[in-house]
């Protein structure tokens, strides 16, 4: 008789071929994830992946929390693993209800058997009513419902015998390091942690930058940040952040040219120096936080004008959503307290006071035509600090 | 961080190294129990006495009305919960300002829990009490008035003696709870003089460590423990006295009661140095001083218009300067200084307002130096 994880997922049966790439990411980020809870054997059978602590003392409700962050996870369930035998599949099944009852106080169950081994002699349908019947017997307090049980006892019969009675829900997705390579331009808002979240779920490996005005914002700003790096990294395996001084720049930008396009200079000039992290790092594309209107810079006119000056794609993958739905997510992934408390945006000498809804391209070329560009950029890629962030499971 | 210029003093203040050496030694040396029977317990004993008969000397009052606590916060906790319960069957009436420390200003929010009427008076243009309209609303059910001696954020310093013998006028039977946080060690307080029924002290605001401050409870005031247990401090604050701490506060109270003039003069001084560059450089309107006139010269509040004070803050950190905001600020919620807003400062007065706070450890080139910083930063942050 074993504890162990069952791991379901369900998208990488889509990937055909690369099936085998897919499900061996997944098991290292696994592995990854579990890292510190105890030594585990991981392996991988019948579309399943089975995680067996080797201690007793094994703390499975902490590896079944952070096994539901793994992205490409679609469901979880802990399980006892045991013999492929009629008198041990019902003892311990029976043993398990006893639990259940006595933890929760449910009152009603089913029962639901698949037997993938059919050299098992009884018929999924005979197991469900036999074991039902039993426990109705030792447990006279319960009830049969097979519409709405308060709990189900699934019994799967395959080689060995696995019995659970919970599926947890897990975040889904593809698992990381499977789909390229993202820059995200982290502002420590709302929107930008849930951007990168949702490139990250499908695959990506994300790298962070962040865009840092002291003394104009706070060191605290930055510490927000990192601190937002340190959550996203529970789902992302790690990020590497990349802190650009830009303090020098918005000062320019506020000198010379015309107040109501400082925001949209300001974000072209941050997208340049987004894409030259994103190529040096060997990144696919640039995420940004922005959905159309939320700000005046977030216009289509201001998209477009921000979108000219890279090259790069710019995944954009909270553009049509509402705050409020940004807002759940957020609050899900645990982003959301970090990123309302008040240390950033302080800094009002750099917001335009009648920021410009439709700019254009032109305009925004002629005024920042004065700038020293390329030093500008330079001094900022040079003054760059990179840390990695781990996974703070 | 060698040449750091600390101007934020009323926030917390750096030990006097003798405090840390008489710390270290009495960590190392004197570790006991004071309520142990054994030898270690009796040395620590000895301490605590001593210590007891420093602070109380300070004050101009009797040792056993010293009682020691974890700092401000529990004393004037301790202070308005202990004395409101104690008096609950007299009467339910609290009163206290609206310029107070939120240590006091949410034991009062609290205690309207517990059924009590907790009134709070509003303040004049220079951040005082405005008496007359405090003491009309004292009536027979007051059972505790409670107000802070020098304003944390402005540094006005409330006429306390003329208060006090309005409100004993007007209910004789009324405790006084004065918060003397940011007055003691820096204004002469001689509880002899001044009829005060308790007051709050804390060690860390005069070179002490932080975690220790003491309660002054005159004799035979009727005022109720909130932490119970093994009895300690003459069964009205239970908890192990942390002796090492409590040595520390008294050792800092000495010295700096032995130079509380010199001190005092000290950051007059600076005071006036700061203000006579601000003014040769901005002029009027250029800037606005925010403390009152006759206030307490160790606190300064100043601003200047449009401009954010957490900006400036943060250039004058760049700078190594450190002062304080009087309000935290983001642009979401802009969130005003109580007591500014208590004293119907305009917004861009309480907005842009920082707090300079000297102690005796600041030099003259030191206030130099910080004015020459804020003539540079001030014109480059200012927003259109």
């Amino acid at each position: 008789m074993d504890k162990l994880i069952l791991v379901r997922y369900e998208e990488i049966f889509l990937k055909g071929l690369n099936r085998p790439v897919f499900e061996g990411q997944l098991i290292k980020n696994i592995k990854q994830v579990l890292n510190g809870l105890g030594q585990v054997k991981v392996s991988k059978a019948q579309n399943r992946i089975y995680v067996a602590p080797e201690s007793e003392s094994y703390d499975i409700d902490e590896a079944v929390l952070r096994l539901t962050k793994v992205f490409g996870i679609a469901s979880v369930s802990p399980a006892l693993k045991i013999e492929t035998d009629k008198q041990s599949i019902f003892d311990n099944a029976v043993q398990i209800a006893k639990d259940i009852v006595k933890r929760k106080q449910y009152k009603t169950f089913k029962v639901e058997t698949r037997r993938a081994d059919k050299t098992f002699p009884m018929a999924s349908m005979d197991v469900s009513r036999e074991l039902g019947a039993l426990v109705l017997r030792e447990i006279p307090q319960l009830k049969v419902d097979v519409n709405n049980p308060d709990f189900v006892l699934y019994v799967e019969i395959r080689e060995f015998t696995y019995i659970y009675s919970e599926i947890i829900p897990a975040v889904k997705g593809l698992p990381v390091g499977t789909n390229g390579r993202a820059t995200l331009l982290l502002s420590g808002g709302i929107d930008s942690p849930v951007a990168g979240w949702m490139i990250a779920k499908r695959g990506v490996v994300i790298e962070a930058v962040h865009f840092y005005s002291y003394p104009y914002t706070s060191e605290r700003a930055k510490d927000k940040v990192i601190s937002l790096c340190k959550t996203l990294s529970r789902y992302t395996l790690g990020l590497k952040l990349h802190i650009v001084p830009f303090t020098e720049i918005q000062c320019e930008i506020n000198e010379k040219c015309p107040n109501e396009y400082l925001t949209i200079i300001m974000r072209r000039y941050m997208m340049r120096i987004a894409e030259k992290i994103a190529e040096r790092n060997g990144s696919l594309g640039l995420v940004t936080g922005e959905s159309i209107g939320q700000v005046a810079s977030q216009t289509m006119e201001s998209l477009a004008v921000t979108d000219s000056v890279v090259r790069m794609p710019v995944y954009r993958p909270l553009i049509g959503m509402d705050k409020s739905e940004v807002v759940n997510i957020a609050q899900k992934i645990e982003t959301y307290d970090i990123s309302i408390l008040p240390y950033e945006d302080c800094c009002t000498v750099f917001v335009a006071k009648h920021p410009v809804t439709k700019p254009t391209i032109e305009k925004a070329e002629r005024y920042e035509s004065v700038l020293d560009m390329e030093k500008l950029i330079q001094n900022a890629l040079d003054g760059t600090d990179t840390i990695y962030i781990g996974p703070s499971v | 961080m060698a040449d750091i210029i600390y101007f934020d003093n009323s926030a917390t203040t750096k030990v006097y190294p003798e405090v840390m050496n008489e710390m270290n030694r009495i960590y190392s040396s004197v570790f006991g129990n004071p309520s142990s029977l054994h030898r270690l317990g009796n040395e620590a004993e000895k301490i605590l006495t001593e210590s007891r008969e420093i602070i109380a000397e300070t004050l101009r009052v009797s040792p056993n009305e010293i009682f020691f606590t974890s700092g401000g916060t529990e004393s004037n906790n301790w202070a308005i919960k202990g004395i409101a319960r104690a008096n609950k069957k007299r009467g339910k009436h609290i009163i206290t300002s609206a310029a107070e420390h939120p240590s006091v200003l949410e034991c009062f929010n609290y205690l309207i829990s517990e059924g009590f009427s907790a009134e709070i008076s509003g303040t004049d243009q220079s951040g005082l009490l405005d008496i007359e309209s405090f003491i009309e609303k004292i009536n027979d059910d007051t059972v505790l008035a409670s107000f802070i001696l020098v304003n944390n954020e402005t540094g006005a310093i409330q006429k306390a003696e003329e208060l006090i013998a309005a409100i004993r006028a007007k209910n004789k039977k009324t405790a006084i709870h004065i918060d003397a946080v940011q007055a003691y060690g820096k204004i002469p307080l001689n509880l002899k003089k001044l009829d005060a029924d308790i007051v709050s002290i804390s060690a860390h605001k005069i070179h002490g460590p932080k975690g220790c401050g003491a309660l002054y409870i005159k004799e035979n005031t009727r005022i109720i423990p909130i932490l119970h247990g093994g009895g300690q401090e003459n069964k009205y604050r239970s908890g192990t006295e942390n002796v090492p701490a409590i040595w520390g506060f008294a050792t800092a109270a000495k010295i700096i009661h032995e130079n509380i003039e010199i001190n005092r003069n000290k950051v007059k001084r600076l005071k006036s140095i700061v203000i006579s560059e601000l003014d040769k450089y901005f002029g009027s309107g250029g800037y606005f001083v925010n403390s009152p006139e006759d206030s307490y010269e160790g606190i300064l509040n100043i601003s200047f218009p449009n401009v954010k004070a957490q900006v400036l803050m943060q250039h004058l950190e760049a700078e190594s300067i450190i002062v304080s905001t009087g309000s935290a600020c983001s642009s979401r919620k802009n969130v005003q200084s109580h007591v500014l807003t208590a004293m119907n400062l305009p917004r861009e007065r309480t907005e842009g307002a920082i707090r300079i706070s000297f102690s005796g450890m600041n030099t003259e080139d030191e206030a130099l130096r910080f004015t020459e910083a804020l003539k540079s930063i001030v014109p480059k942050i200012r927003y259109r």
